[in-house]
Order: structure tokens, then sequence, then C-alpha cells
């Protein structure tokens, strides 16, 4: 079988917000693979070594820094990796049109995708390409198993987590608490330098966003910033409860 | 029309429905609000709805007993096509953001996802959601003739229900057939209000020592003010608390109208999650923590001290 991992590349979360041009700017910042995307990378390895016969291909979309995050992936275990490069921002629907071709080119049947990218804070991609593809979709797993053409798991519903079966082809979301991703170690990043990362052009896809983006800016809401010292514990616990009693009204 | 699709849980129209309804009257986009409700046994959801809209549709089958992504977005594809809508509002809870995609490619329509605004002018709708782990307000805008939008929860002012009940249609749907079997569920804890409908959040971070001291000061803390219980990633992975009660870019985002945060340090992981809160309150012994940058009140001193004298004086 095929699985195909699609592969964000982010701003680091620990790094500062720029704004340029009315948009995020992330020149000269620290930029990573979307940690929600690492799970499914790692997944991915893990039903492979849990036995199953499969070649993981990275898959991602974006200007050309972001072989970089394919090529962590590629560090980490996947086979090899396919890189439509370009430097329009699509969002989440019209990027799962591309998604969705690729995964009938390669003739993938599992596809697994983070949950929320962080650079859009956007859940949609997976259950967008499901759609495209037709296939069924689950989100928000938190265990995994495959068995035959089988997959199990576990994933979050709106209330608690639901157990689950379903029969593959099917498009899976990946988060925290799924597994703990591997670190590239040095011999496989020195191997993957070698492995297949082919580019595309984003032409082929015709893809038509029907989003625009128009403006972005940073919510700075101004906060009171009244800091009490707290070492006569009463004294600062009565001053606290009566700002918020009476100045911010906010309890009883 | 604009298709509202009702959110309930345990027969209860949702809190995020009432603000749902809010945002379609004040989305600018004309036609009546109307409610549509999936599922079965609902008649007492769809009478309690019915007295914030202009019409209500009805899909009481056993087939929609239980959710399920692809069976929830050809219903309310069907639906608005039929009734030609002209936006279709679904919320923001885990199964809105999962199945809201395939509606809109169902409908070749546009997806706005997780708005805090939106406003129509003609074709135009112009809407605004935070993007960058809430960090950025982004302004986004669709021409075409219809969209679909999640409307983020905690937002938009709730409807207020009136005396008068719109009418109620039955309708018919032509449904596939559900993939994915739901083998088992284990439900979170609902030993409190739900973290994404509560007014005041309490959580608990690192500072608060273990296991037993998130019990002693926050879990205290929030039964005395009424509040859900928020913990940090770092001590829902020590096992510490469970992944439900997870605030934060991995766990779950909230606005309520009070946040007060308990030995948390405010890693950015965290902070996405709670940023939006309207009054932040934090409490740390380490004054340089980052969640006093975002707080509006706070106390530099140990936790253990603090939070008992807190509650003392909030039972005088």
């Amino acid at each position: 079988m095929r699985i195909l991992t699609y592969i964000r590349q982010v701003l680091d979360a620990e790094e500062s917000v720029h704004i340029a041009n009315n948009a995020v700017a992330l020149e000269n910042s620290k930029l990573v693979m979307d940690t929600m995307d690492e799970y499914g990378v790692e997944e991915a390895l893990r039903l492979r070594e849990s036995g199953i016969e499969a070649e993981i291909v990275a898959v991602a979309v974006g200007p050309a820094r972001v072989q970089d995050a394919l090529r962590t992936a590629l560090a980490m275990g996947a086979d090899r990796a396919i890189h439509v490069e370009t430097d329009i921002r699509l969002d989440a629907i019209a990027l799962s049109k591309v998604l969705a071709q690729l995964a009938k080119q390669e003739e993938a049947t599992l596809i697994l995708s983070g949950g929320q990218q962080a650079d859009w804070d956007s859940h949609a991609l997976a259950a967008a390409t499901a759609e495209r593809l037709n296939w069924p979709q689950v989100t928000w797993t938190s265990a995994l198993a495959l068995a035959g053409t089988i997959l199990t798991g576990k994933h979050d519903a709106d209330e608690g987590s639901e157990s689950f079966t379903l029969e593959l082809p099917v498009v899976v979301t990946t988060q925290q608490g799924l597994n703990e991703p591997r670190y590239p170690t040095l011999p496989n990043i020195m191997k993957s330098k070698k492995k297949e990362l082919r580019k595309e052009s984003l032409n082929q896809f015709d893809v038509t966003p029907k989003l625009n983006f128009v403006s972005a800016e940073i919510q700075v809401k101004n906060r009171l910033n009244k800091i009490l010292d707290g070492k006569d514990a009463p004294a600062a616990a009565a001053q606290l409860v009566d700002l918020l009693r009476n100045e911010a009204r906010v309890i009883a | 029309m604009i298709l509202v699709v009702v959110e309930y849980a345990n027969g209860k129209v949702s809190k995020s429905t009432w603000e749902m309804i809010t945002a379609a009257r004040e989305s600018g986009r004309e036609g009546p609000v109307t409610a549509l409700v999936l599922g079965s046994n609902i008649a007492a959801v769809a009478a309690e709805v019915a007295k914030a809209v202009d019409q209500v549709l009805v899909a009481d089958l056993p087939a929609l007993a239980q959710y399920d992504p692809e069976l929830w977005s050809a219903a309310v594809a069907q639906i608005a096509t039929e009734g030609e809508a002209s936006l279709v509002l679904l919320g923001g809870s885990r199964s809105g953001r999962e199945y809201s995609p395939r509606v809109a490619i169902k409908l070749d329509a546009p997806l706005l996802e997780d708005v805090i605004s939106l406003k129509a002018t003609g074709e135009t709708i112009t809407a605004q959601r935070y993007t960058f782990l809430a960090r950025v307000t982004e302004t986004i805008e669709s021409t075409a003739p219809i969209a679909v939008a999640t409307i983020k929860p905690g937002v938009f002012n709730a409807a207020t229900p009136k005396a008068e009940a719109a009418e109620q249609f039955d309708v018919d749907l032509s449904l596939p057939a559900p993939r994915l079997k739901v083998t088992g569920k284990t439900a979170e804890r609902s030993s409190r209000i739900s973290l994404s409908e509560a007014e005041i959040v309490v959580s608990g971070g690192r500072g608060v020592g273990s296991a037993e001291g998130f019990t002693q000061y926050v879990e205290a803390l929030a039964d005395q003010l009424g509040a859900a219980v928020g913990a940090t990633r770092a001590i829902v992975d020590a096992g510490w608390r469970p992944y439900s009660e997870q605030v934060g870019q991995t766990g779950k985002t909230v606005q309520p109208k009070t946040y007060i945060a308990i030995g948390i340090s405010g890693a950015v992981q965290h902070l996405s999650g709670m940023n939006k809160s309207k009054t932040i309150v934090a409490i740390n012994r380490d004054a340089e923590a980052p969640i006093f940058k975002i707080a509006d009140y706070g106390i530099i001193g140990d936790v253990t001290q603090l939070v008992p004298a807190i509650l003392t004086e909030l039972k005088k």
C-alpha cells in the first residue's frame, strides 16, 4: 500500500509574528514542519514497522523553502517526497484539490495530515481532501491500527472520544497523544539527501481559490496589567477579589 | 435563505446555536434565518430553536441517530441547495469543523472557518478569523454566491428566544450509507460546565506542584466560582489531568469572560488557546512569566498560599 503524509511548513511557535504587505512575513524567521504533521509521519512509520508493507510519500505544497520540511520527513524515514512548488497562497479547500489529485496519481489508500495547521489555524484540509476523493475520514485520532484494509482506532468527538472501524481508503488527522515523533538521526539525515524529492508545478492541478486573503493584523488587546505583590497572601488575595468583584465585575 | 445547522447536546440547544443565529441575523445576507435540526428524537430541540428563527427544518431520522461527517455533510448540502441558501452556518465544534469542508466542496462554495465576524455587502462576504496560533487576525473575503462558514464559539452574543415559535417543516433526505463504524464511546468527564461554554475558566499548570495540588487549588477555586477546569499541556503530558481539559494549540481553544491561570507560565502553546479571553487573571511565583504580560490582574506569589487565601476571601 501507499501512504501519503501531508506536510506543512510553519513558523516555529516560539518565533514572533511579523506583518508586511498585509500578510504574515515569514522571511528571516525559523520555520519548522508543523508539529501536528510530525505525528502523521511518525504514525506512517509505525504502521510500516508494525509489519505492513507500505511506501510512505511525504507531500507538500508551497514555496521553494518548503522542501526543508519535506527533507525532515525524509530524514524521519519517509521513502520519497513530492513538492508542488508555488508562491501562491491557497486556502484549505483549494489546497485539497492538489492533494486529492496527487493521492489518485499515487494510488494511495491512506492519507495522514495534522489535525490543525498552525499557520492558518485551520482544520479543513483533511476533510476537504476526503470529500474530493469520496473517501471517509476520521479526525483527531489518538490511536490507530491497521489489519489488511481495516483501520481501527480511537478519536476525539464533540463530547469525549469514540472507537471506530473503517475500511481503506481513508483520510486521517493526527494530533498530540497519538505517538511521540522520533528525531531524525545523523545517519538518517545523510541517507535522506539521496532520497527522491520530486518537484511538480501547481499549473497542472487546475486550482482556482474562491477565497481572497485581504489583510492580517497582529492582535494586541490592551491588558490592564494590574499585578500585585503576593508576599502578604491574605492582603493580596483580598485586594484581587475586590478588584474582580468591584472593578472588573467578573465575579459575584 | 440563511441556513443555520443546529448544534445540541443532551436534548438541549447548545450556546453555539444561539450565537450562530445572531451571526446569521447580523450577516447582512437576505432571506429567512432557517434552522436545520439533524438527528433522531429531536422534537424538543426543534421546538426550542423555533423561538429564535424564522423557520425550522427538521430531519428526524433513525439513520441520523449517530453523527457521521458524510451523512451530515450530505444532508446540509442537499437542504442548502433545495432552499437556495446564500449562507450556511455551522458551529465551531469538533464535528462542525470536521464536516463543514465537505459541505463547502459539495456546494462548490468557499469555506470561512472559525470566523469571529461576518459581513455581507452584495455578493461579497468579508470575514475575520484568528490565525498563527491566534496571534494574528486575518480578514478574508468571498465573492461566491454561496458561502459556508463555521462560527467560532464564544464570540457572537447569544440570540434571545421569543415567546412566539416559528413554523416547523419535516424534510426528506437522500443519505449515503455510513462507512464509519463507531464501536464504542467514552464520555468526557462532565463533572462541571464544559470548557467551551463556561463564562469562567480556572486553569492550572506546573506551578500547582502535583495532581493533588491541582485538586486542592484549581478544582477548589473552580467549584467556588462555578467555573470550568482547564490545564496546560505540560501537566496533561505528565498525566495529572485528562487530555479533555487541555487548553492550547493542541487542546481546546477557549474564550470565556474570565480566565484564571494558576501556576501557568504562559508558553505560546497555551496562550494560543486562551489569549482571547476577556479578562485574564494570573497567579504565579515567577514575576518574569509571560502570562503576566497578557494578564489584566495578577499576583506574583506562592500558589499554595494565595489560592487558599482567595478561597477564604470569596467565602466572606
